[in-house]
């Protein structure tokens, strides 16, 4: 049998050398806008409301006119709402102007490949401070709409055989239940896990656990006089087909992350200027990215190429391995995705993704805490702005900023965020150190 | 239909025109069985807007999955006669064989080509 290609390995000669910045890169500062579906607010305002908070969050000040340049981060904003060229919509929008934008896109991953951008132009010794964003505005089309424009970044041949990416994500489900003997209820400890860490997240837009759903459900019944349904548990409320119907079998309604709007920012600068704007900078000290094969070409569909060789590169470059990692977010576009990150990242070893979530490892205070904000199932994915969210969360985490939801881990420094964009098509992985 | 490495014998399906082993331009066409094996599927309710177009939807799911061809390759495409209403009963590895279910005049209709169960035992 012939395999689908060259498949990179743990030790690649694809990756010739370890990889490293030439200067070193700091975040000094980061916003967020809540997320969430906003009839009233566009891309503009969003991404001004995080910038607003990312300058505040900037301990020493920062004069916005000090910025050399912006990258961005958006993907489908040409289609919902019929609108390009959003880096120098924003520069403008923000008064920067004439700083110099650039629009990047990587699918869902967009913004991290924004920010990757913004290391590179400081690492390289163009720019000293630059501004990464991200930004998505998509509720003002209808669920097919979006699940349409969405597709333009999964294959042609998944697009012509009818894959939604629902599907793509439930047909790598069947894939890691057949191969692991898993099923629904174990993925179900995914949601549950995220939708309990997500009221303590202020910005995220579900900010309910399982429980208050199934409350509100049986309330509402009772206030139209009619049946009420009873559920012994949270699991059993997703096994109902009336709480959480199917989408893409096995994929239902609670395993995948709704559509939202929002925008995420963070400040990057010189590492030898960090201390003109705080003293507890955090530093780029790994980035990876990759890029993967369609699902037809993928020789195991349990396990994301392109994570494992962004792993790789970001781990080389850092000189650490994944047990140094204290906290991580990672890209849950639905729960199954969940695990097989967990396991690429080399957090959990293949197959044991599951168990490690049902035994708590990677809940609040877990030894492992993953996606702490209620990633993307909750806190909402605005596509272009999930990959700063995610870094704003560790941002928070490691400044013990995160209130009610700072995890309690001693000695606290290390935090990662994995960003994936298309069915595996982008990935990218960032690891941040507070010294 | 696939492409075949002339350098190396790599077998690619959808055809490709350089070699993802030895990097060769030099690709032939290759004719495939079009028996394989079911490695992982969805049953998919939410349908994107030209399935919807064919009826599918809601109550009418259809079925699509990744299919190892006897030749190695892997493919993806609609699977047919199974049913789509009860994906549990669905496993991967049953054995399955290609067939057209338009014709290219019946248009606007895609997934011409999907897979079937096959009462074959041997993969």
């Amino acid at each position: 049998m012939c395999p689908p290609g060259r498949v990179w390995k743990s030790s690649p000669n694809v990756m010739k050398r370890k990889r490293k910045l030439n200067r070193g890169v700091a975040m000094v500062g980061a916003g967020m806008s809540p997320f969430g579906m906003f009839p009233e607010r566009d891309s503009k305002d969003l991404f001004a409301d995080a910038f607003r908070q990312m300058l505040g969050s900037v301990d020493k000040g920062i004069d916005p006119n000090d910025i050399d340049a912006l990258y961005i981060g958006n993907f489908t904003n040409d289609m919902f709402v019929h609108q390009s060229h959003w880096g120098a919509i924003l520069s403008d929008a923000l008064g920067l102007v004439p700083k110099p934008a650039t629009r990047v896109e990587g699918a869902c991953a967009s913004s991290a490949l924004a920010f990757r951008e913004g290391v590179f132009a400081i690492a390289s010794g163009f720019y000293d401070i630059v501004l990464v964003g991200g930004v998505e505005d998509m509720s003002k089309r209808t669920t097919s709409e979006v699940a349409e424009g969405l597709s333009l970044a999964a294959t042609p041949y998944e697009q012509q055989a009818g894959f939604t990416f629902p599907g793509v994500f439930g047909a790598i489900a069947t894939a890691y239940f057949d191969r692991y003997g898993k099923g629904r209820d174990d993925l179900m400890e995914v949601t549950i896990k995220s939708h309990s860490n997500a009221p303590l997240n202020p910005r995220a837009q579900f900010r309910s656990t399982i429980r208050d759903f199934m409350q509100r459900k049986q309330e509402r019944a009772r206030s139209k006089g009619e049946p009420i349904p009873d559920w012994s548990d949270e699991k059993e409320f997703l096994h109902d087909p009336r709480a959480n119907p199917v989408v893409a079998w096995p994929m239902h309604v609670f395993d995948c992350c709704p559509i939202s709007d929002g925008a995420a920012c963070v400040l990057l600068v010189a590492e030898e200027l960090a201390n003109r704007f705080t003293d507890a900078a955090l530093h780029v000290i790994g980035i990876g990215q990759a890029s993967g094969r369609g699902l037809h070409a993928a020789e195991d569909l349990t396990s994301f190429e392109a994570n494992r060789y962004a792993a790789h590169e970001a781990y080389e470059m850092a000189g650490l391995g994944p047990d140094e990692i204290q906290i991580a977010e990672v890209h849950d576009c639905f729960s199954i995705a969940e695990i097989l990150h967990l396991e690429d990242l080399g957090f959990f070893k293949p197959g044991q993704g599951c168990d490690a979530t049902r035994e708590g490892a990677t809940g609040l205070n877990g030894s492992k805490p993953i996606n702490t904000s209620g990633g993307l199932k909750c806190k909402g994915h605005p596509v272009g702005a999930t990959g700063l969210a995610q870094l704003y969360e560790i941002w928070e985490q490691l400044r013990q900023q995160a209130g009610e939801r700072q995890v309690p881990i001693e000695n606290l420094s290390i935090g990662a965020a994995h960003n994936l964009g298309g069915t595996g098509g982008t990935c990218t992985f960032t690891i941040l150190e507070r010294r | 239909m696939g492409s075949k490495c002339t350098d190396c014998g790599a077998l690619f399906v959808p055809p490709r025109q350089v070699c993802m082993h030895c990097s060769s331009s030099e690709l032939e066409w290759q004719q495939m069985q079009g028996t394989g094996k079911l490695v992982a599927f969805s049953s998919i309710t939410m349908a994107p807007p030209h399935m919807e177009k064919e009826g599918y939807g809601r109550d009418r799911p259809y079925c699509t999955g990744v299919i190892a061809l006897q030749e190695g390759p892997r493919m993806v495409a609609r699977i047919e006669g199974v049913d789509a209403m009860r994906p549990e009963n669905i496993k991967p590895g049953i054995t399955l064989r290609m067939c057209f279910l338009h014709q290219d005049s019946d248009d606007g209709k895609t997934g011409g080509l999907v897979f079937m169960p096959s009462d074959e035992t041997e993969g």
